[in-house]
């Protein structure tokens, strides 16, 4: 019972976050540009663009016309891209596989190498071998993804030429999601743009595993599970590692929903077809309806994200729903 | 021979340029069966001793001299394996804080089992049984709940009774138990001590108790030894040690107990406080703070003598034992 409650009540904060997100996503759309420039362009004369004004509830006061939103959003209309005239929801629709394709991707990158990697510095924290990624994690924090990106591109595409640089190559469908993972054409484009939006958050999870495994090395648990005389093994990779993920998957929830966001710069680099690609030249042609469509979808992810890990993490962790039963 | 020999104990900690030296010299035994009790101050080397007897003792720390020998085997000579089917098998901690030492995210009963299964060739449903079987020794109420629960589902008390059974889950020859009730309750302090003492008594375990609490180990140990800056202030049999203490520094506890003050009078107090390892004053380390010191305690260290059935390091102890 009180894990449903639990489930509810963070239910309804993400529904709070969603409203305040709409209210920001309207409110771009009632201030950015004209949306009759963009529909009917100079040339039409000022009353028949009152007359559409009125038509199109326009002139209508703030709030009607939000509400009007939020009913239409609710029933996922969002408005039709001026540049696709298609709705945008279904535009960004089309992008959202492939852009959560390039995100799953670089999670597998980060999850495959952060967490033995990171382990293995806190257990060897003299070795040579850790100070080397150290030192480099530390410049991996701090070259920007466009410039990795870059870098990947030139050597692997343009001087050895063993990667595609740009583009998704061959999808297959399955039952209406179209993949990259099943072919090996596709695959081998997805290489290059998952590193390199791997490469922000990859030496992050690094150091942050490390940090918190060598904080809960020293704590009086472990201590104690090597006084029982259990193997290393066990006590490394059960009794420390268990607690050392409890943070990093709270950490790991809000970066899953920043790595959407960076896919705007991987995927403009390598020309990826997803939603941040879309977003650009969204953004260069005022589309506002697609721009707004945007936020609002990436604003759920993260909120979707957030919420499941929150329930996710009161399953790992047995102590947290004890502080909400509390309450 | 001896069950535990702890001889010439040396411990130092290397830090930077300096090297502090927590333990000089410690030198005590313990017998099959027997009660011994640790005391001293906070920072006299009490809980490094009972870890470099585990060789536990955290970094940088490192045994630097002398020798651990149980059950006739020197530990020092021992594999990092074979010294891991000591740990928690012949030789059980309970540790101080029942709170931060059982693992937050592992059921009562996985941090049961998985102690019988390092050490022995034994089923899930046998260790299952064994430690349910434990947990009702301690007298923890429905054991068989009580076994799936997670450590935050149990109160301190429950929680260090879980401890006190995973130390008995193995049949250890020695269980040492550093200051196992100062975190608890005071209403709890005495239910747990006594049950420490019924179960080692019950099953012949040896008991090393670690405390800054005179008053307890009285009431429970066979034999003290006296702790002051990591050397051996005074050890001798409980009984007289208490009585008829020999050491300034013995003394002074002895007549900081509360037992011993007339009820309504200040309690009474050792003036200053214990050095720091890296501020040891030359000569006998207690001279600042003791009413008998003279030129010599503050040249030469004090080794301990044999009187009676002590052994005490003080040069004018047979003074002191007068006084």
């Amino acid at each position: 019972m009180e894990y449903i409650q639990f489930a509810v009540r963070r239910l309804l904060q993400a529904t709070v976050v969603m409203f305040v997100i709409s209210l920001i996503g309207f409110s771009i759309q009632d201030n950015l540009g004209d949306p009759l420039r963009e529909l009917v362009g100079q040339s039409v004369s000022e009353e028949v663009r009152n007359e559409l004004r009125q038509e199109m509830g326009l002139n209508d006061p703030f709030f009607v016309q939000y509400r009007r939103f939020v009913v239409n959003a609710v029933q996922f209309d969002l408005g039709n891209s001026y540049f696709f005239k298609k709705p945008a929801l279904q535009v960004i629709g089309d992008k959202f596989q492939a852009t959560m394709e390039l995100v799953i991707g670089a999670t597998l990158i980060i999850v495959l190498i952060s967490v033995p990697v990171g382990v293995y510095c806190a257990i060897r924290p003299r070795s040579l071998i850790t100070r080397v990624v150290m030192t480099l994690s530390i410049v991996g924090i701090s070259v920007p993804v466009f410039l990795t990106a870059i870098f990947l591109i030139y050597i692997f595409s343009v001087e050895l030429g063993w990667m595609p640089s740009f583009g998704r190559g061959e999808t297959v469908q399955v039952g209406g999601w179209s993949t990259g993972f099943l072919t090996a054409d596709g695959l081998a484009h997805l290489v290059l743009p998952s590193i390199s939006l791997a490469s922000i958050m990859l030496p992050l999870f690094i150091r942050l595993i490390r940090a918190e495994m060598m904080e809960v090395l020293e704590t009086d648990y472990i201590r104690y599970a090597w006084a029982k005389g259990l193997s290393t093994n066990r006590v490394w990779f059960l009794h420390a590692l268990k607690n050392t993920l409890l943070p990093v998957i709270t950490v790991g929830g809000v970066q899953f929903g920043t790595m959407i966001a960076y896919t705007i710069l991987t995927e403009t680099v390598f020309q990826w077809p997803g939603m941040g690609f879309i977003f650009l030249e969204a953004v260069n042609r005022v589309d506002t309806p697609l721009i707004i469509a945007y936020i609002i979808v990436v604003g759920l992810i993260f909120v979707v994200t957030n919420t499941v890990v929150d329930v996710v993490y009161s399953l790992v962790n047995p102590t947290v729903r004890l502080v909400g039963q509390r309450q | 021979m001896a069950l535990l020999e702890i001889k010439n104990l040396e411990v130092q900690f290397p830090l930077g340029r300096k090297t502090l030296q927590a333990i000089h010299g410690l030198s005590f035994d313990l017998d099959k069966g027997e009660r011994l009790g640790i005391v001293g101050e906070s920072g006299a080397g009490k809980s490094v001793a009972a870890f470099s007897i585990l060789k536990l003792i955290a970094r940088p720390g490192r045994i630097s001299g002398g020798e651990v020998i149980f059950d006739g085997q020197d530990l020092a000579l021992l594999s990092q394996e074979e010294m891991r089917h000591i740990r928690g098998n012949r030789i059980s901690m309970i540790f101080q804080d029942p709170m931060m030492t059982l693992n937050p995210v592992l059921t009562v009963g996985t941090q049961m089992t998985e102690c019988l299964k390092a050490h022995r060739d034994i089923s899930d449903s046998d260790a299952k049984r064994i430690a349910i079987d434990k947990l009702a020794e301690v007298k923890i109420p429905s054991p068989q709940e009580r076994f799936g629960n997670y450590p935050h589902q149990l109160s301190g008390g429950m929680r260090q009774r879980v401890v006190i059974a995973i130390a008995l889950l193995t049949d250890p020859a020695v269980i040492i138990a550093d200051e196992p009730t100062t975190a608890l309750d005071v209403t709890i302090q005495a239910e747990i001590m006594g049950l420490m003492l019924d179960l080692c008594r019950d099953h012949g375990v040896a008991l090393m108790l670690i405390t800054h609490d005179l008053a307890v180990v009285s009431q429970v140990t066979q034999k003290i030894c006296v702790l002051y800056a990591g050397r051996l202030a005074e050890q001798g049999p409980t009984r007289t040690l208490i009585a008829a203490p020999k050491h300034p520094y013995t003394r002074g506890l002895v007549k900081a107990l509360p037992q011993q003050n007339v009820p309504g009078t200040r309690l009474y107090q050792i003036p200053g406080s214990m050095p720091t390892l890296d501020d040891v004053p030359p000569g006998c380390a207690f001279n600042p703070r003791c009413s008998f010191a003279d030129d010599r305690c503050r040249r030469e260290v004090p080794e301990p003598r044999q009187i009676g059935t002590h052994l005490v390091a003080c040069h004018h102890a047979e003074t002191v034992a007068a006084a």
